[in-house]
C-alpha cells in the first residue's frame, strides 16, 4: 500500500514535465521552492515566455516513482500561478537541449580530431579564437552526453546547456 | 471621484462585507491606519488592535474558525509582517480562509535593505495558498478581490498582500475605484462537483464492505457538510471517527460516535480503522498524527478519499477511489444516488462489526480516577463540559491540556473547537479566543491552555481588557510543558530538559494587573464552582488557574513508529513496552 523509501530508490525514472504558468513575479520561484521544500529533485529546468506574452512555458526534467510523480504533478497545479501541468513521457513527444562547448586546439591535429568529432554529431562551429573552438550541438541530453564524452581527449574550457525542453508529437498539445 | 491607495483600500474591505479587522499599526501602514481611523468613525469597520502582530494574525483566524467569513489582519512591514508569519503559516496547516495584508516599503526602498524592509512575500510563499505584491494603485482593488476569493474558494487558506507605502499616500496619487464584480482565472478552478462514476463506485464499496470506518475531517468544517456527513453516517449506519480538525462535524452524542482517532484517539476508534476493510475518508489527510506508522496502518482496508485539494489524495495513504469535490457536493450526491439505486449496506456482517467496536468500547479507554486531593486535568475539562451543557466555544492551546479538551469536551456541532491542530501552535489559544468572542459576543467562549502555551500570547489579556471580553481561561497548570516531559517520560528515561517551568508567574495577580478576574483553584470540589462562577459573570475575563496532577498524562498514546493495534492505555502499558513485554 505505500512505498518505502528504499523501494522509492529502486523504482525512481525520469520524467519530463512542462508546465504553462502566468507569467507574473515570483512564479518561477514558487515552482523551484516547492521542488525544495518538498524534496523533490530537479535535473534540469528551463523557462521563457511563450507567444502569448502573460504566459511561460516551463520544462522541468526530475526523477522519482509514479507516485512521487503523481504528487508533483498535484502540487504543481495546486500552485495558483500554474496554468496547466502535462507530463510529457506520457506521450509521444520530441526532446531538445542544446549545449555550448568551448575546447582549447593545443594543435594542428586537435583542430581536425574536434572538427570531425563535431561533423560526426552534426554539431556546429559557431566560434574560433585564440585557439579556442566553440561548438554548438543540439540534441536529445543523451546525444550531448556522448558528445561530451568525445571531447574528453582534448581539453574542454567551458561547457553551457540548456537543460531539456520537450514538445508533444501530433495533435497532442500544452495549451489552454 | 478619485480615491487614494489608502481609501481604495477600505472601500475593497467593505465591498467584502469585512465588518471586523484585527492588526497593529507601524510606518509603513500609516495611511492604511488613518483610512482605517475614518472608517471607524463611520462605523463601517472595527479595528481590534492586538498586543502582537501574532495576536492578531490568530484573532482573525479565531473570528474565521467561528465563523463562515475570512479572518482579516494587517500588519506593518518588517518585524510586523515577521511576527504575523506564526500565525499565517498556522492558517496554512488547517485551511484558514485569512487575508493578511502586509504594508511594505515605498517601491523606491525596495530591494535596498531599508528600515523596516523584509521580503514579506518570499518568507511566506511556503506557508501561504497564494501571496500577492503589488506595485501599482490600479492594482490594488483587483489584487484584494483575488486574494479574498483564493482565501475562501476551494481548499481555504491565508492569502496575503503586500502593499507598498508609496502606493497608499493620496499626495502620490488618486484613481478612480472600481471594484472588479467578475473574476474568472485561468490559473485558478478548483473542482466542486464530484465524479458520478467515482460516486457510484464508492457506493458499490461501501455496499461490499463487511468492516468500513467513515473518517472525518476538518474540510467537513470547511465546507459545512455536517448535516451531510450525519445523515450519510446514518443511513448507513457507519462506525463515524474524526480528526482532531474534524471534532463536532458528527454529533459525539451519536450512537455511531467512536470518537477522535490517532495518537490520543480512542481506543475503539483506532482498532476500528486498523481493522476496518474499508475507510471512508471525508476531508482529511491522513495526517501522520492520524496514521500513525504508515507501514501499519490499516493493513485490509479499501480506501475512498473524498476531498477537495486533489493533493491531499494519495499522499500519505493511495486511495482506492479517489473523488475530488467539495465534500458537501460529492455527500450530497452520494445520499441521492444511494436513495435511487436503493444501495444497502451488509446488515449481517455490520452487525457482526459493531458486536466487535462495542467489545472496544467497553474496555472504557478514556476512564480516570479523580481523588478528593489532586485535581486531574480531565477532570477539569469534563466539568466545563457539564457546565456549559457541551455548547460552548473552547479554543485551546497546544499540549496536553489540548488532547484532553479533544477528548473530554465532546462537541455536537462544528466551529465549536478553535484549535492549532496542523502547525501545533502554542499561543493560539487566547488570541484566537478573541477572535471567537468578537465574532459572538453573546456565546460562552472558553480557552483551555496550560502554563507553558498561555506565556506565548499571555500580552493578549490586554486585549480582552480593552474590547471588554469574558473569556474563561482555564489554565490546566502542572507547571511542566506536559506534552514533551510526557515523551521524556516515556522515550528519555525521565531526562526532563527544560520541561519544568520554574519561576511561574502568580497568574491570579498577573490577570489582576490587567484588569481581570484571577482565582486560583487548587481543590477538586472547588473546580465546579470556579467554572459556574466565570460563565455566569458575562462582564469580566475570569482567568482560572487550575492547579492540577503534576506528572499526569495524556492516554490513549500510540507512540511515534507505531500502530493503531499497539496502543497504550495506561502507564503500566508504557513501562511493559519499556521492558520489552509489549502486550
Amino acid at each position: 500500500m505505500f512505498i518505502t523509501h528504499e523501494e522509492e530508490k529502486v523504482k525512481r525514472t525520469r520524467h519530463i514535465i512542462s508546465l504553462l504558468m502566468e507569467n507574473e513575479t515570483g512564479a518561477l520561484s514558487r515552482v523551484s521552492g516547492l521542488f525544495s521544500q518538498r524534496g523533490y529533485n530537479i535535473e534540469s529546468l528551463t523557462v521563457a515566455p511563450t507567444d502569448d506574452p502573460t504566459m511561460s512555458r516551463m520544462t522541468v526534467v526530475t526523477k522519482g516513482n509514479d507516485a512521487s510523480i503523481e504528487q508533483i504533478i498535484k502540487q504543481l497545479n495546486k500552485l495558483v500561478d500554474i496554468v496547466k501541468v502535462m507530463e510529457l513521457s506520457d506521450y509521444s513527444h520530441i526532446e531538445r537541449e542544446i549545449m555550448f562547448v568551448k575546447v582549447a586546439a593545443t594543435n594542428m591535429e586537435s583542430c581536425a580530431s574536434i572538427k570531425r568529432m563535431a561533423d560526426i554529431f552534426r554539431a556546429n562551429v559557431i566560434d574560433v579564437k585564440n585557439k579556442m573552438y566553440t561548438i554548438e550541438i543540439t540534441g536529445r541530453p543523451d546525444k550531448l552526453d556522448g558528445f561530451l564524452e568525445t571531447m574528453e581527449d582534448h581539453k574542454v574550457v567551458e561547457v553551457v546547456r540548456s537543460g531539456a525542453m520537450g514538445i508533444t508529437r501530433g495533435s497532442n498539445a500544452l495549451k489552454i | 471621484m478619485k480615491l487614494s491607495g489608502a481609501e481604495i483600500f477600505i472601500e475593497c474591505l467593505k465591498a467584502e462585507n469585512v465588518d471586523t479587522i484585527f492588526g497593529y499599526p507601524g510606518g509603513a501602514v500609516l495611511f492604511l491606519y488613518d483610512e482605517l481611523y475614518k472608517a471607524e468613525e463611520r462605523g463601517d469597520i472595527r479595528h481590534i488592535l492586538a498586543r502582537h502582530e501574532q495576536g492578531a494574525v490568530h484573532g482573525a483566524e479565531g473570528y474565521a474558525k467561528s465563523t463562515d467569513k475570512p479572518g482579516v489582519a494587517i500588519v506593518t512591514s518588517g518585524p510586523g509582517a515577521t511576527n504575523a508569519v506564526t500565525g499565517i503559516a498556522d492558517a496554512y496547516m488547517d485551511s484558514v480562509p485569512l487575508v493578511v495584508i502586509t504594508g511594505q516599503v515605498p517601491l523606491s526602498l525596495v530591494g535596498k535593505d531599508s528600515f523596516q524592509e523584509i521580503d514579506i512575500v518570499g518568507i511566506t510563499r511556503p506557508c501561504v495558498k497564494h501571496n500577492f505584491i503589488v506595485t501599482k494603485i490600479e492594482d490594488i482593488a483587483p489584487t484584494m478581490r483575488k486574494a479574498f476569493y483564493l482565501a475562501t474558494t476551494g481548499r481555504p487558506g491565508p492569502v496575503l498582500v503586500d502593499i507598498p507605502k508609496n502606493l497608499t499616500d493620496p499626495k502620490v496619487e488618486k484613481i478612480k475605484f472600481d471594484y472588479p464584480k467578475d473574476l474568472i482565472m485561468r490559473s485558478y478552478q478548483p473542482t466542486i462537483k464530484g465524479n458520478k462514476k467515482q460516486i457510484k463506485k464508492a457506493l458499490e464499496m461501501i455496499a461490499n464492505a463487511k468492516k468500513p470506518v467513515l473518517y472525518a475531517g476538518g474540510g467537513v468544517v470547511s465546507s459545512k457538510a455536517h448535516n451531510e456527513l450525519t445523515e450519510f453516517g446514518r443511513a448507513f449506519n457507519l462506525p463515524v471517527t474524526n480528526t482532531l480538525m474534524g471534532l463536532g462535524t458528527y454529533p459525539s452524542n451519536d450512537k455511531q460516535y467512536i470518537g477522535m482517532l490517532g495518537m490520543h484517539g480512542t481506543f475503539e476508534a483506532n482498532r476500528a480503522m486498523h481493522y476496518a476493510d474499508l475507510i471512508i475518508c471525508v476531508g482529511a489527510r491522513f495526517d501522520d498524527r492520524v496514521t500513525g506508522d504508515l507501514n501499519k496502518f490499516s493493513p485490509d482496508a479499501k480506501v475512498i478519499h473524498i476531498d477537495i485539494d486533489p493533493a491531499s489524495i494519495s499522499k500519505n495513504v493511495k486511495a482506492h477511489n479517489p473523488i475530488v469535490g467539495d465534500v458537501k457536493e460529492v455527500l450530497t450526491s452520494m445520499f441521492a444516488m444511494m436513495k435511487e439505486q436503493k444501495i444497502k449496506p451488509d446488515t449481517n456482517a455490520f452487525d457482526a462489526w459493531w458486536k466487535e467496536i462495542k467489545t472496544w468500547q467497553s474496555e472504557d479507554c478514556l476512564s480516570y480516577d479523580q481523588d478528593d486531593k489532586i485535581i486531574k486535568a480531565q477532570y477539569v475539562v469534563e466539568k466545563l463540559w457539564g457546565v456549559t451543557n457541551g455548547d460552548s466555544y473552547v479554543a485551546s492551546d497546544v499540549g496536553q491540556h489540548q488532547m484532553f479538551a479533544a477528548q473530554y469536551y465532546r462537541f455536537n456541532k462544528p466551529n465549536r473547537w478553535i484549535n492549532s491542530g496542523g502547525l501545533g501552535t502554542m499561543g493560539f489559544g487566547l488570541p484566537a479566543a478573541m477572535g471567537v468572542q468578537l465574532a459572538h459576543p453573546e456565546e460562552v467562549v472558553n480557552v483551555i491552555t496550560g502554563d507553558g502555551s498561555i506565556q506565548m500570547c499571555i500580552q493578549e489579556l490586554g486585549t480582552c481588557k480593552q474590547y471588554n471580553l469574558p473569556l474563561n481561561i482555564i489554565n490546566l497548570n502542572n507547571g511542566y510543558l506536559g506534552m514533551v516531559r510526557q515523551w521524556q517520560e516515556f522515550f528519555y528515561e525521565e531526562r526532563y530538559a527544560m520541561t519544568y517551568n520554574q519561576s511561574l508567574p502568580d497568574f491570579v495577580k498577573l490577570a489582576e494587573a490587567y484588569g481581570h478576574v484571577g482565582v486560583r483553584i487548587e481543590k477538586p470540589s472547588d473546580v465546579e464552582g470556579a467554572l459556574r462562577e466565570a460563565i455566569k459573570d458575562t462582564k469580566r475575563l475570569h482567568f482560572l488557574d487550575f492547579v492540577v496532577e503534576e506528572q499526569g498524562n495524556v492516554y490513549p498514546m500510540i507512540p511515534a513508529g507505531y500502530g493503531h493495534n499497539e496502543m497504550y492505555l495506561t502507564k503500566q502499558d508504557a513501562i511493559d513496552d519499556m521492558n520489552g513485554k509489549k502486550k
